[in-house]
């Protein structure tokens, strides 16, 4: 089959890459521009922990094509800090201790970003609706909720600073 | 003198006995006996640890027995 | 003990060592590895639940352009060996062998028949599709009561039932186990009772669920050196099982355990690296398996669904006087479940003067089983504390005054033989019972339940060193991949033997090059085992310190001592007042050389764990789904080093026993094949699903540990299965005694009522 050649914006910088047309994003993203930091759990978009931002839109890259993002501008978990600063959501994650394995903490932080863009004062039951499509097995969702809600409350108040 | 006490089903390879009282310096010999008195528990014992006073051993072969040591025969169980 | 003690660095909440890279998405995984030349693995598996294997054609598959290597159960030639972690587990090697290719037989659907090594995944499938397989059909056994029933299919042929068989039990078989509790005459206790309740329970297979799917790369080097990277709980066990499983030398294995993306004893069997090492051999090239979800479902190792026929014997006044019952656990394809421990478990909280308890093991044709979480106790428990609530209702008694009255102490003598020492079962209930969760008004359509938990806690062993540079920073380093947190809490502990900022601690998870033996990540022993070893390292280097000083002064050893941190001399003059960490640590070339502390243990099983759960529960009468409105574990910790990363442990082990008791099931056709190997209907619990989980830490010294640690990891999933169905019992009326509690079978039961 002859490769896909795909042009993107890809955190914030110009990337090009030849894909077949079966290809996943996720598959692209981790296989051919070595952006491991997007995980695969499950391959049919039921785990999260393949989130990215598509077009700064939530979407399982599993279930996306890699042919689908050109022209496109994508956010992966390795765009989400900016230089030495991390974001707050992943500050948060780390004060709370929100993670054991960490397996799924990079898509909880691409999914939380999305939240937070959207809304920036979510409720409790917002926040794990949200966040209902990130499975996690080893914290029970407790302290990343209270990290989530942390950080919204800190980027509220840098805000009105 | 340490004593050994079968119990929990254990009996029935002891013939109904209970428990053994040896003159052992060690779980080693304290075994050895026990296996000599009972030669049907050496198939079992290949599946349980060894408690000497409370502590569940996994290697006690060498381990010492104090002169009123209580040592049980405790199946094998695995973490996860 | 513990209480003694005033703690600098344990108990406080530093920020993880590894937390960067995993917020980052740059920790590296089992599938996050590469080797240059790489080849992918994929494994073909049988899609029958029972068949003899005839004959397999691999021609089409190695005729394939971009095939480098295709293998069958013949390239693993079957083998004898076992692996022993200590006398608690035991992995035969032949077994295991057999499962991750099968040589004659394929005993369960998804079962390893051959796996391709080819230059993508895709062409490395489409050549595995290739294979042709000639099976013949044979009828599955699927559950323990077909495996029981007379004339039922056999999987093993020459399968004895080990341990106390029954002696008119038949001796073709699918029994592989049968073990046996007693205490005392239940007859006679049983005739002493005036409250009697006798129930059957069944509790389903379910999967320890973690996120990432198993992934490992091998090379197989032509001198016969191999490496492996893999995501696993005990790089060493992954080195002797391949050596064992392959017919090699455990020294020419190097394994490199990846950060691991969830365990839970489900990783403590290997099932891909033998297979990607045999492919390498073959192919002269690195190849790289990665599980899909699919296969994890199906091939790796979820842990037994159980029937469980409990009778328990009550006096009026609520002491329990007998407990009579019979565990039936599913083996899987090949013999260990953790029925044995379950029989242990099951009456582990409560002095009862006459019990029995007998334990089958059985063979059926579904995966393996493997270690999940205190493997064995929450399926008996949920019988146990079922019971108990049902009891405790009869008589009126307050459910958590009536497990007061019958609670184990210090000094009781445990079922299984040996005496308790120091618990806090009784700590953990009164915690309870002052909880203000306890007193709190419900709503309408919720209820409340309340359950015990016990865990016994590993020992085994570990090692470890702790080399200090000459800035007066240290390195710890150890064997046990880091779970949940580990390698902070190590930080901790040399942090407070050294009194060194934990920023300038570095704690390092090694391959098995790198640091000697140790057990497994699991069976909630690293915080106390592999911290042993880490304190006797700390203190191995905190005396090659006190020497240097005294080489300095020229004093005998046993004039210094060691004080907040500096040498101090016991007879100070002018030019002899005391020398810090860091200037001890300068001076390293000029008093002798490099400092490194070292350390091995092999500790005796931890000292046990309780734990109590309550649960609120909302049940929707009209769709019979139900939703935990409130929720607290509370637990005996010992002594919590790092409290946050404990009271995660809490909060994950309630989250999977509540997925347990609501959603988790392993669902199966009538011819064996598994219908729900995904997550969409493999339903975990969600962020949605659950409310804020409130914990609370009793410590309640270890005295085998020097910080009264006990190990906390796995107690948290015994509570909430019956913690769950007593909510729903108080919410509904109605004594649920088959898991899950999933709406269409809480509906139809609320609709019989």
């Amino acid at each position: 089959m002859t490769k896909l050649h795909i042009k993107t914006i890809l955190n914030s910088e110009p990337v090009e890459f030849l894909c077949e047309p079966v290809e996943t994003l996720l598959d692209a993203l981790r296989d051919r521009l070595n952006l491991t930091g997007t995980k695969e759990g499950c391959a049919t978009g039921d785990c999260g922990a393949c989130s990215v931002l598509l077009n700064r839109r939530l979407v399982p890259s599993c279930l996306v094509l890699a042919a689908e993002i050109d022209g496109q501008d994508v956010l992966t978990i390795e765009g989400i800090a900016q230089g030495e600063t991390l974001h707050p959501i992943q500050q948060k994650l780390l004060e709370h201790a929100a993670l054991q394995c960490g397996i799924c903490t990079p898509g909880f932080v691409v999914s939380a970003k999305a939240l937070l863009d959207q809304n920036p004062n979510p409720t409790e039951e917002e926040a794990r609706y949200w966040l209902a499509g990130n499975l996690c097995r080893c914290t029970g969702y407790d302290k990343i909720i209270r990290a989530v809600m942390d950080a919204a409350e800190s980027m509220r108040s840098d805000e009105t600073q | 003198m340490a004593t050994i006490y079968f119990v929990s089903g254990l009996e029935r390879y002891t013939g109904g006995v209970e428990s053994l009282s040896v003159d052992a310096p060690r779980v080693r010999e304290l075994m050895e006996t026990v296996t000599e008195h009972f030669p049907a528990l050496r198939e079992p014992l290949e599946f349980m640890s060894i408690a000497v006073d409370g502590e569940i051993h996994q290697h006690p072969d060498y381990l010492k027995l104090s002169p009123d040591s209580e040592v049980y025969l405790v199946p094998r169980i695995s973490g996860g | 003990m513990s209480g003694e003690r005033v703690f600098k660095y344990v108990g406080t909440r530093p920020i993880r060592h590894d937390g960067l890279d995993k917020v980052t998405g740059r920790a590296n995984y089992g599938a996050d590895f590469t080797l240059p030349g790489l080849l992918h693995g994929y494994v073909l598996r049988s899609p029958h639940a029972h068949a003899r294997i005839m004959s397999i054609d691999t021609s089409a598959a190695d005729a394939m352009p971009g095939v480098k290597a295709v293998i069958t159960g013949a390239d693993i030639p079957k083998t004898t060996g076992v692996v022993l972690l200590g006398k608690e587990g035991r992995y035969d090697l032949g077994d295991m062998g057999d499962n991750l290719l099968a040589h004659d037989t394929a005993l369960y659907e998804g079962h390893a028949v051959a796996a391709v090594a080819a230059t993508s995944v895709e062409i490395a499938r489409n050549a595995a599709e290739r294979i042709i397989v000639h099976y013949e059909n044979l009828s599955p056994v699927l559950t323990v009561d077909q495996a029981l029933a007379p004339g039922a299919t056999i999987l093993h042929d020459g399968l004895v039932t080990k341990g106390q068989p029954l002696p008119d039990a038949p001796t073709r078989t699918n029994v592989a186990m049968r073990t046996e509790l007693r205490r005392g005459d239940v007859d006679k206790g049983f005739a002493e009772s005036d409250i009697i309740v006798e129930r059957q329970f069944t509790t389903p297979m379910v999967h320890q669920g973690y996120i990432e799917p198993h992934a490992c790369v091998a090379r197989y080097g032509e001198d016969g050196q191999i490496l492996v990277w893999t995501s696993t709980q005990g790089q060493f066990i992954v080195r002797d099982c391949c050596a064992g499983i392959l017919g090699v030398d455990a020294a020419t294995i190097k394994v490199i355990p990846s950060e691991i993306g969830g365990g839970f004893g489900g990783k403590i069997p290997v099932y891909l690296e033998p297979v990607a090492i045999a492919l390498s051999r073959k192919a002269h090239r690195p190849v790289k398996i990665v599980m899909s979800r699919d296969d994890v479902f199906r091939a790796s190792g979820p842990t037994s669904g159980t029937k469980v026929r409990m009778k328990i014997g009550v006096k009026q006044n609520g002491t329990i006087v007998a407990a009579s019952g019979s565990l039936y656990y599913e083996a899987g394809a090949y013999p260990g479940s953790p029925a044995g421990a379950g029989a242990m478990c099951a009456l582990a909280a409560y002095k009862i003067p006459h019990f029995v308890i007998e334990a089958y093991d059985i063979v059926v044709n579904r995966p393996k089983v493997a270690a999940y979480r205190a493997p064995g106790s929450p399926s008996s428990t949920f019988a146990t504390e079922s019971i108990l609530d049902e009891i405790a209702n009869r008589l009126e008694i307050d459910p958590i005054d009536f497990r007061l009255k019958n609670a184990m102490m210090e000094g009781d003598q445990a079922p299984y033989g040996p005496k308790y020492g120091p618990i806090g079962l009784k700590q953990v209930l009164e915690s309870a019972k002052n909880h203000p969760h306890w007193k709190a008004p419900l709503g309408p359509n919720q209820g409340r339940g309340v359950a015990c938990g016990f865990w016994f806690n590993a020992g085994l062993s570990s090692s470890a060193t702790v080399s200090l540079s000459g800035d007066g920073s240290a390195t710890v380093v150890t064997g046990n991949p880091d779970i949940g947190g580990t390698r902070v809490a190590q930080a901790l502990m040399v942090s407070e033997e050294l009194d060194i900022p934990i920023e300038r601690v570095r704690p390092t998870v090694a391959d098995t090059d790198s640091i000697g033996y140790s057990d497994l990540t699991g069976g909630s022993r690293v915080c106390y085992a592999t911290g042993m070893a880490v304190i006797k390292a700390a203190q191995d280097v905190r005396d090659q310190l006190l020497a240097r000083a005294a080489k300095i002064w020229d004093v005998g050893v046993d004039k210094v001592t060691w004080d907040n941190g500096c040498a101090v001399p016991l007879e100070p003059s002018a030019d002899r007042t005391s020398l810090t960490l860091r200037q001890l640590a300068e001076q390293m070339p000029h008093t002798g050389g490099p400092i490194i502390g070292r350390a091995s243990v092999s500790a005796p099983m931890a000292g046990p764990a309780f734990a109590v759960n309550m649960c609120d529960i909302e049940v929707d009468k009209e769709t019979g789904v139900s939703r935990v409105v409130r929720y607290t574990a509370i637990q005996d910790v010992g002594k919590a080093v790092h409290p946050s990363f404990v009271e995660g442990q809490m909060q994950g082990g309630a989250a999977q026993g509540i997925g347990w008791a609501l959603n988790e099931e392993y669902l199966y056709s009538p011819d064996g094949v598994m219908q729900n190997a995904g997550f969409l209907d493999y339903r975990m619990p969600v962020a949605s699903d659950l409310p804020m989980i409130d914990t609370v830490l009793i410590e309640v010294g270890n005295p085998l540990h020097p910080y009264g640690v006990r190990g906390v990891g796995e107690v948290p999933i015994v509570p909430p299965l019956a913690a769950v169905a007593n909510a729903m019992n108080d919410a509904t009326g109605i004594r649920f005694t088959d898991l899950p509690l999933s709406p269409p079978r809480v509906l139809k039961a609320l609709l019989r009522n």
